[in-house]
């Protein structure tokens, strides 16, 4: 299985996002430069955390008019599992990929710690090896974490199963505690929280490796059965 | 044609501006206890050329596509010919 981790101007945890695939799940990583216009080949897409663009105008808002993000649309379109963490996550809400926007913390700080998150739905391409209702520690590093949708999109998250975590304690104030959501297909999951910062006890949390093992997990099901 | 547009954009009813919130404190702690709320919007200023008949629909372009985000955000605009003397 091939991982692309796309490379904005400003991206800063793209190489935490590439060790997290070596490192949890040894599977081949890619780098790509969010000037490239095509993701053939790759089997899952990462969309790293950082400043894209210097985060100009609202975090994520320039970046998803880079070339590759047509790409990142087909390949989500295709069924390929999309992840954006942290700034990743504002950029698929920028290019609407995921319904809601973020607006500055609540307390208008940046937060930087580890959180507990709750897997609100472990039946995700991005969550099948965790338990349902599972309490996982994954750290944060934010200052625009603070998510924002109507109540009728809410009510359609709900329905749909779309929220996939959610915060045990929410600091920035999100709507509904939302950590994570996916689209409604279930390929493209957007969270605040890192989860490619805590693939190692030494890192203080090894709870974020499970969301890699279980993209790989479903990746293997799924080419065992059409081969 | 040459035009300044002027660029408005300002938080949707109902989403809360925690920038805002923090002002009406700060306002309220230094004595303007009549200040109900405070939403701090934000003012592009954009200089283009474009047609009398397109300048409009290219502005609401802009807004829709990057100036604003429609899922938080309104916006309007004005916009102004720039006369060449």
């Amino acid at each position: 299985m091939k991982f692309a981790v796309i490379m904005f101007p400003g991206s800063n945890c793209d190489v935490d996002m590439y060790h997290a695939v070596e490192e949890a799940v040894g599977e081949e990583v890619e780098y790509v430069w969010h000037n490239e216009t095509s993701l053939e080949g790759f089997d899952a897409v990462l969309l790293p955390g950082g400043f894209s663009y210097g985060d100009y105008l609202r975090p994520g808002a320039i970046a998803h008019f880079s070339p590759i993000m047509e790409a990142v649309k087909k390949a989500a379109d295709e069924g390929k599992p999309v992840l954006g963490v942290c700034n990743g996550f504002q950029v698929l809400l920028e290019s609407r990929m995921l319904p809601g926007a973020m607006r500055r913390n609540k307390n208008l700080h940046f937060i930087c710690k580890t959180l507990p998150l709750t897997v609100e739905n472990n039946t995700t391409v991005f969550t099948n090896s965790y338990e349902q209702g599972e309490t996982i520690q994954i750290p944060v590093a934010h200052g625009d974490g603070n998510y924002y949708c109507d109540e009728k999109t809410l009510a359609e998250l709900r329905e749909n199963n779309q929220i996939v975590f959610t915060y045990g304690l929410n600091e920035n104030g999100s709507t509904a505690d939302i950590a994570g959501i996916t689209n409604k297909e279930g390929n493209v999951l957007g969270m605040m929280p890192h989860p490619e910062r805590a693939v190692e006890e030494l890192l203080g949390s090894a709870d974020g490796k499970k969301l890699f093992t279980s993209i790989v997990k479903q990746w293997r099901e799924k080419n065992a059965v059409t081969s | 044609m040459t035009y300044n547009v002027k660029v408005y954009i300002s938080w949707k009813e109902g989403v809360l501006d925690p920038q805002g919130a923090a002002v009406t404190d700060s306002l309220h702690k230094i004595g303007y206890s009549g200040v109900e709320s405070v939403s701090i919007s934000r003012m592009v200023e954009v200089k283009m050329e474009a047609d009398r008949d397109s300048v409009e629909r290219q502005v609401t372009e802009m807004c829709e596509k990057l100036l604003a985000n429609p899922v938080i955000e309104d916006y309007s605009y004005e916009i102004e010919e720039v006369v060449s003397s």
